[in-house]
């Protein structure tokens, strides 16, 4: 941001900002050229030579994907009714059981509207695709992932050494491979491991995956913020009388989750980019539906406008959720 | 509890017996001795399709090598680039840096892949982008010397780098940061100049708050080089999954992805802890 002190005239600002030596003003020149031809050359693509037709032919294919099309609705309505239940926690105030009440009734409208089932049609996953799965998939990994990662944080704080040095080699082995490893690993051992009658749904294979992986960076997470309470907590919760467990359970770990909140929300945005991998493994997730459009005859070889279009898309998710969790950060300050 | 977690590995075990007998398998590394009869499209050793499965997984964990150090070279030059630019007291430089980190780190790396290969290379059909010294074609990346890399290491070696490269860029401003501002103030009154401030006096007291991080950003590196099946590089995972393709064996690839790819980190993070000890010995 340029310091708009004013007491200084546009001209010393330039002077200070982009030409204060001769070094200087060379590399402003440069870039400036650099940055017009490359400007030049990419308006000319994005105007005259990309063709948008695969997009604006397209955008809802990339929104909800496969979606039926006379259902769709549903999710138009599960958006509204978010946006209605956090303008009405407005008005009640936000207080702590509205946020918990408010939440579960949305999720499980949205289980209800997204799937069907109770006097809706039933969608079956195979077509829950486009950025609707890459969020869905997002969500109910990290929330799913919280008990495990919770479990695992306490098991490596453990002083009983299996529960221990069991957490550490479980957090240690899954952050040491790739999490196209963890994915193939959810795909093919899965269904080796449970009994062969049980058919595991290809969508909850991967989820399983990004919830085995997830949950030892959310561990590592939690550790960082519970290294962080004074030893005094623990001392004073403890000569209360409080048994371990309810230490733990009502001092620490509320505090080592308020605390680990920023590190929580970073690992959600990494886990939104890598819900991309899915596309690897035969799911039509956002990556993946532009893909399977690019497949088709009438767009072949546009992979500039489909992956810019869907680089988009991410970004302004990502760049969007790390903002407003720094914003957050900065009023709970 | 134990006995919850017990009787799971119990259940699971028990379940990949039955499943195994099923499918009549039988456990055992024999079958990487078998010929592996698919061919591989680069290589830096001498492969072909009549060669074991050992000799063709050995190919791949010499190409995950070959991007991954190429790969790191590159990241740490435009991160540690980037990284001063987000400082530097021109504008215009500090405001480009801005822009090519937030750009670059919150996109997919998968996508950014997937561009490169598809959108950039492969699509230069007739005509080629031609820097004087650097081509970009169909072929690869032509570069000095008449030396020509295929458009799949390209592709995944531009991806990773600079991808990897906006989270270094990161880390060094940070570093940088966290030196004192007395430093730059001393350096100046005894009349350095810029650069040989920031080179000699700042940085290597920013290394001992850099070097840590930036060992994740290279274990980070090794593990998303993984993704080189998606531009069709075989890399260790490419093999190692078309050989699941061929023999069936869930198990045995399993072991031996995880085997090498731990073994990379801990090489990585062995390589890293020698360097910031190093690093700690310079302080008084």
């Amino acid at each position: 941001m340029p310091p708009l002190l004013p007491n200084i005239s546009p001209q010393a600002w330039l002077r200070k900002n982009l030409f204060a030596t001769g070094w200087d003003t060379g590399l402003t020149l440069a870039v400036l050229v650099a940055l017009l031809w490359g400007g030049w050359r990419l308006l000319g693509w994005l105007f005259f030579q990309a063709q948008w037709q695969v997009i604006t032919n397209n955008w809802l294919r990339f929104l909800i994907g496969r979606y039926p099309l006379e259902q769709a609705w549903r999710i138009g309505l599960l958006i509204v009714l978010g946006v209605l239940i956090l303008g009405m926690g407005h008005w009640f105030g936000r207080t702590g059981w509205y946020r918990w009440v408010g939440g579960l009734i949305w999720f499980g409208l949205a289980v209800w509207l997204i799937a069907g089932g109770l006097g809706l049609t039933v969608v079956p996953t195979h077509l829950w695709t486009g950025l609707l799965l890459t969020l869905i998939v997002a969500v109910s990994s990290i929330v799913l992932a919280f008990p495990l990662g919770i479990l695992l944080a306490v098991g490596r704080q453990s002083s009983l050494p299996v529960w221990r040095y069991g957490a550490t080699v479980y957090i240690e082995l899954v952050r040491g491979l790739p999490l196209i490893g963890i994915l193939f690993m959810a795909q093919v051992m899965l269904p080796l491991v449970l009994p062969g009658t049980w058919q595991v749904d290809r969508l909850l294979r991967a989820v399983a995956g990004l919830v085995l992986f997830n949950a030892a960076y959310l561990a590592e997470n939690i550790r960082g913020g519970w290294q962080a309470i004074p030893r005094g907590q623990f001392e004073a919760a403890t000569a209360l009388g409080l048994k371990p467990s309810l230490v733990i359970g009502l001092v620490i770990l509320p505090q080592a989750l308020r605390i680990s909140i920023p590190a929580i929300a970073g690992q959600f945005i990494a886990l939104l980019k890598d819900t991309a991998l899915l596309s690897l493994f035969a799911l039509l997730e956002l990556t993946g539906i532009g893909r399977a459009i690019l497949a088709q005859p009438d767009y072949l070889g546009r992979y500039g406008e489909v992956y810019l279009f869907v680089g988009l898309l991410y970004w302004l998710l990502c760049f969007g959720l790390s903002w407003f969790s720094r914003r957050l950060e900065s009023v709970s300050r | 509890m134990l006995a919850v977690l017990g009787g799971l590995i119990y259940f699971f075990w028990n379940n990949l017996n039955a499943n195994l007998q099923r499918l009549n398998l039988t456990p055992g590394f024999g079958f990487l001795n078998f010929q592996a009869s698919f061919s591989i499209g680069e290589s830096i050793i001498s492969y072909r399709p009549t060669q074991s499965y050992w000799r063709a997984l050995l190919v791949g964990l010499l190409n995950s090598l070959r991007v991954i150090g190429a790969s790191l070279v590159v990241a740490t030059l435009i991160g540690l680039a980037v990284g001063i630019g987000r400082l530097a007291k021109n504008w215009l430089i500090r405001q480009l840096a801005f822009g090519y980190v937030e750009l670059l780190r919150n996109t997919p790396l998968l996508l950014q892949l997937f561009f490169w290969y598809f959108a950039i290379f492969l699509s230069q059909s007739n005509n080629q982008l031609n820097w004087g010294i650097v081509t970009i074609s169909q072929q690869g990346l032509g570069l000095p010397f008449g030396l020509v890399l295929s458009p799949e290491f390209s592709a995944l070696w531009l991806g990773l780098a600079i991808y990897t490269s906006t989270f270094i860029a990161e880390i060094v401003r940070g570093g940088i940061q966290s030196v004192p501002k007395g430093q730059w103030e001393a350096a100046h009154s005894l009349g350095l100049p810029g650069f040989v401030t920031l080179w000699w006096v700042i940085v290597p007291q920013a290394m001992r708050a850099i070097i840590p991080p930036l060992g994740n950003q290279y274990l980070n590196l090794a593990k998303n080089s993984s993704l080189a099946i998606a531009v069709g590089y075989p890399d260790l995972y490419a093999v190692a999954s078309t050989t699941y393709n061929q023999t069936g064996r869930a198990l045995e690839v399993m072991v031996l992805i995880m085997a090498s790819y731990l073994s990379l980190s801990l090489m990585i993070s062995a390589a890293v802890n020698y360097l910031n000890r190093r690093m700690q010995v310079v302080s008084r």
